[in-house]
């Protein structure tokens, strides 16, 4: 992965920079020894490391905005960062830059249940946020697996999504305001606790700008009053193209699940194996879970399982209880941990139209033939979102080159099929010189511009999301004023 | 009038304006802008519709009630409930999809499913230089690169003309019936909404009718509107005398809501004020003489009549949210402006990104202006 040379007259400049920070910040908040630094030198991306030159750690939104006029006034690039459980390399630093981390910042700063908004700093994890209104029987619905880890600043930053989304939506559809510090230092407010914000809908392109538009220091998020119940049920295929089927089926008669995930042999294999959750052996599994009251419940299994039954189920397991939910649910939510303990895997990420996906599980499984690496898919089926894992040998050389490269080949075939290269993790410097697969010359710089707005000199999280030479020519203004 | 009827031609006609271009779909907002009319309405027809997908791809300008009624050929539809403003706006046309996502037209579902930029999956766009750009997609989730399709989406032309629309449609519920609650102030009917709004029943539907009472809706299979509409009386009770609307009055009820029907035919200005709902009794009781309001969205959508020529912003300032003057004629629209300024950074944004994507200022006349 190519990232720019790092600028040598910032480097320069070190001394300098760490003083001014000093001069705003309290010591403990200035990270710029070099060995420390190394605690920022990636994100869950690991495969990618490079230190800062300066790690800061604010703790409010006047210190953020201090931080950005100076770095500002210096020329200096910054990278914001939440928890760094980035998988796309979002967080991932230059040897030029400052990272400046929220986690300091984790307030709850208004629980308000008449109008069903929490206002807390964006240092929170996105857990802790269910976790201050659950006594209250609220929650946050967004729910990334990530969540006992990643900060509200992350899942805004990159629009996140979870199990959950196909009846409540990602981020963006949980976000109602925001305060945002561009790089100048000045502090702008967008939206809040009312549902239209007025003019142009500039907090619907600041949610999943990838830290390139702006540091968000405080969201108002929308919360919800948790459901009476919910309940899955499990059903088993003896071949991928059925279980497709089942989920288009499901859709179409009116039904609407809060979560569909689907998980194909190898995944299955490897779960049962590290999890021992009692999955059936076939080609692919479906787990589908529903809210509701208990009869209600009832009455939404009973019409999913008369639409399963008609494509022939190996297994239909229906919940009865708590503890057979979990059961079910046991095995995808160990299914990554699986993974991980046969080998190192690259995590993939495209959405495909879900009437695509029998051609699209068929195809990837001819792939991996050909590149002779194994693949496990589980995935949330209901929207199509896809997670290849794609498993290599960290050791072996040359095994991570040729994964990316299979990596590559899936994701455009994602793109061919009607879909995207990111459903929900970002582009960061993952994908980032994918994008002219997906968008062509005026799709990118129409978006660029929107950066030009935010941060003329294109010194926020500058060498992601577009492909390098793309942003080759804005990113040298700067480099040039030095 | 232009009326291009492929993308390329309206490229051509955009890159080759010589002066303003007033954008229109199907010129139900009642206003033209300075300007030739440029016409979205031959770029129609749905292009593909995959139910089991829950995804429906259109040109902008087909109207609203041909996609309205493909969805309801497999018993789905448009969840977030456009409004049509024809009776209150007194004007004539067909809406049309674009004219829809360039206002972000959403209705009393809101406040459970989203707006229209909430389903809005991707756009197609020719910006103010002629440039044609496509962002987002078909697919229900998508974070590849900035999210241009919610900027285009309220950005009322605007920025550039739609071409193209994906967009996430749902399953039409079995049946719908609502509750009546017979609240007679504000102040009680809109904590009898957040009452029911924060409650597990899923209200789809949450307004109030100075003269009917505060009404919440219910949505979904049979068995469970019935169950939940026993629940909401159960919690509700406190709040006054409990009516029950079958599916038929619920839905004739619900459309009157949409479309402010107790204003349609009624002399005087007509203000949309967006609130965080428990500030909305404060707004109320702060209304001009004279003036009428109901409530949507829990509270948090107030719309207003008022005499002719009001300063609604001034009257309520300084309050939290913004009021958009949705009719008025042509001198107080230029007078108070429709809608309410920007705080100074957040407005420098806004003209920033307008001069990136229409240099010019040939798109609506480089926006609608605000006071
Ligand atoms: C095991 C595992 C499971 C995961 N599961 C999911 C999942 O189910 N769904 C999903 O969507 N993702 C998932 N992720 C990915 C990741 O957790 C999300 O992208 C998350 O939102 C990142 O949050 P973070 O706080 O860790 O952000 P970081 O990694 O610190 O940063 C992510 C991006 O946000 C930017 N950023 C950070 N803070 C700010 C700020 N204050 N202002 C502006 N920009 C900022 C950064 O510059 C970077 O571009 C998973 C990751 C892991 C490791
Ligand atoms: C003063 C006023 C304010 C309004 N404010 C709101 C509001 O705040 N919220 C709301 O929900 N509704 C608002 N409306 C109503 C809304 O504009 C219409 O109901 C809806 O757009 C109907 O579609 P149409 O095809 O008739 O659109 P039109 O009336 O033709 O156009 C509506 C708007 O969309 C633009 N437009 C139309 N087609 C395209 C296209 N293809 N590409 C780009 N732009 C296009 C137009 O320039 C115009 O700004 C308002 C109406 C008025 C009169």
């Amino acid at each position: 992965m190519e990232m720019p040379i790092p600028n040598p007259a910032v480097l320069a400049r070190k001394d300098r920079v760490v003083a001014r920070l000093l001069q705003v910040l309290p010591s403990d908040a200035v990270i710029s020894d070099v060995a420390e630094t190394r605690a920022y030198e990636c994100d869950a991306l690991t495969a990618y490391k490079c230190a800062p030159m300066v790690a800061v750690l604010p703790a409010s939104t006047r210190e953020v905005s201090d931080v950005l006029r100076i770095c500002h006034e210096e020329g200096v690039p910054v990278v914001p960062r939440g928890s760094g459980t980035s998988l796309a390399g979002g967080a991932l630093p230059t040897a030029d830059c400052v990272i400046l981390g929220v986690a300091r910042m984790n307030d709850v700063i208004e629980t308000d249940y008449a109008n069903r908004i929490i206002r807390v700093q964006t240092g929170r994890t996105n857990l802790s946020v269910t976790g201050a209104v659950e006594e209250d029987g609220f929650f946050y619905a967004p729910d990334p697996s990530s969540q006992l880890a990643c900060a509200i600043a992350g899942n805004i930053a990159m629009n996140s999504g979870g199990a959950h989304c196909l009846k409540y939506g990602v981020t963006t559809n949980n976000l109602m305001g925001v305060t945002l510090v561009q790089m100048d230092g000045t502090v702008v407010e967008i939206g809040g606790g009312y549902l239209d914000a007025g003019g142009l809908d500039l907090l619907g392109v600041i949610c999943g700008s990838e830290g390139q538009l702006g540091v968000v220091t405080e969201a108002t998020l929308r919360i919800l009053h948790k459901p009476e119940g919910a309940r899955p049920v499990l059903m088993g295929f003896d071949d991928n193209e059925v279980a497709g089927a089942c989920v288009s089926d499901i859709i179409k008669a009116g039904v609407l699940p809060v979560a569909i995930e689907f998980m194909d042999r190898p995944c299955i294999e490897a779960t049962e194996a590290f999890a021992g959750a009692g999955y059936p052996d076939c080609e692919a599994l479906l787990i589908v879970e529903v809210e509701g009251s208990d009869a209600e419940i009832d009455d939404q299994l009973a019409r999913i399982m008369e639409i399963a039954r008609r494509h022939n189920p190996v297994e239909l397991r229906e919940s009865k209880s708590p503890e057979e939910s979990a059961r079910i649910w046991l095995g995808r939510k160990s299914a990554f941990g699986a993974m991980g303990q046969i080998n190192d895997y690259m995590c993939l990420d495209g959405t495909i139209p879900v009437s695509s996906l029998p051609f699209v599980l068929r195809r990837i499984g001819e792939m991996s033939a050909e590149y002779g690496l194994r693949v496990g898919n589980v995935f949330h089926a209901g929207d199509g979102n896809m997670h290849p894992l794609i498993l290599f040998d960290a050791n072996k050389p040359g095994d991570l080159e040729l994964c990316e490269t299979f990596g590559a080949e899936v994701l455009k075939l994602c793109v061919e099929v009607g879909g995207c290269l990111t459903g929900e993790h970002g582009v960061g410097i993952e994908k980032r010189d994918l994008m002219h697969v997906q968008y062509n010359k005026d799709d990118l710089e129409a978006q660029m511009a929107v950066k030009d707005v935010f941060d003329p000199q294109w010194l926020l999280n500058p060498a992601k999301v577009f492909p390098l030479d793309a942003s080759d020519a804005r990113r040298r203004i700067e480099m040039a004023a030095q | 009038m232009m009326t291009p009827q492929s993308e390329k031609e309206l490229a051509g006609m955009i890159a080759g304006a010589t002066g303003p271009l007033a954008v229109q779909g199907g010129g139900t907002r009642g206003f033209a802008g300075a300007g030739d009319v440029l016409c979205s309405a031959g770029l129609a027809g749905i292009t593909l519709y995959e139910p089991g997908a829950l995804t429906l791809v259109a040109g902008a300008g087909t109207p609203v009630t041909e996609i309205e009624a493909a969805l309801a050929a497999e018993h789905q539809r448009l969840a977030f409930e456009p409004m049509d403003h024809r009776a209150l706006l007194d004007t004539t046309g067909t809406p049309t999809i674009g004219g829809v996502m360039a206002a972000n037209v959403s209705g009393p579902r809101r406040i459970a499913v989203g707006a229209a930029r909430d389903f809005a999956l991707g756009v197609r766009f020719v910006d103010g230089t002629g440039r044609i750009v496509k962002n987002g997609g078909r697919v229900m989730k998508n974070v590849t690169g900035y999210d241009l399709v919610k900027l285009m989406c309220g950005s009322f032309g605007t920025l550039g003309v739609l071409s193209e629309i994906s967009m996430k449609v749902l399953p039409a519920p079995e049946t719908e019936a609502s509750l009546v609650i017979g609240t007679e102030l504000a102040e009680q009917a809109v904590a009898a909404l957040s009452r029911a709004l924060g409650s597990p029943f899923e209200v789809t539907g949450a307004a109030f009718l100075p003269d009917r009472g505060a009404v919440v809706r219910i949505e979904g299979f049979e068995t469970s509107v019935a169950y939940r509409l026993g629940a909401l009386e159960g919690i509700l009770s406190g709040f006054g005398e409990i009516e029950r609307l079958n599916a038929d009055a619920s839905h004739a009820l619900w459309r009157g809501v949409r479309d402010v029907q107790p204003f349609v035919g009624r002399a005087g200005d007509v203000w949309r004020v967006s609130v965080k709902p428990g500030d909305a009794p404060g707004i109320v009781a702060a209304l001009p003489e004279g003036a009428d309001y109901m409530l949507d969205w829990g509270g948090g959508l107030i719309w207003v009549l008022c005499a002719a020529g009001t300063d609604l912003r001034a009257k309520l300032a300084p309050f939290a949210g913004h009021a958009t003057l949705v009719r008025a004629d042509a001198g107080v629209r230029a007078r108070l402006g429709v809608f309410q300024p920007e705080a100074p950074a957040l407005a420098a944004l806004t003209q920033g990104v307008r001069a990136r994507f229409d240099p010019r200022g040939v798109l609506n006349g480089g926006g609608v202006k605000a006071a």
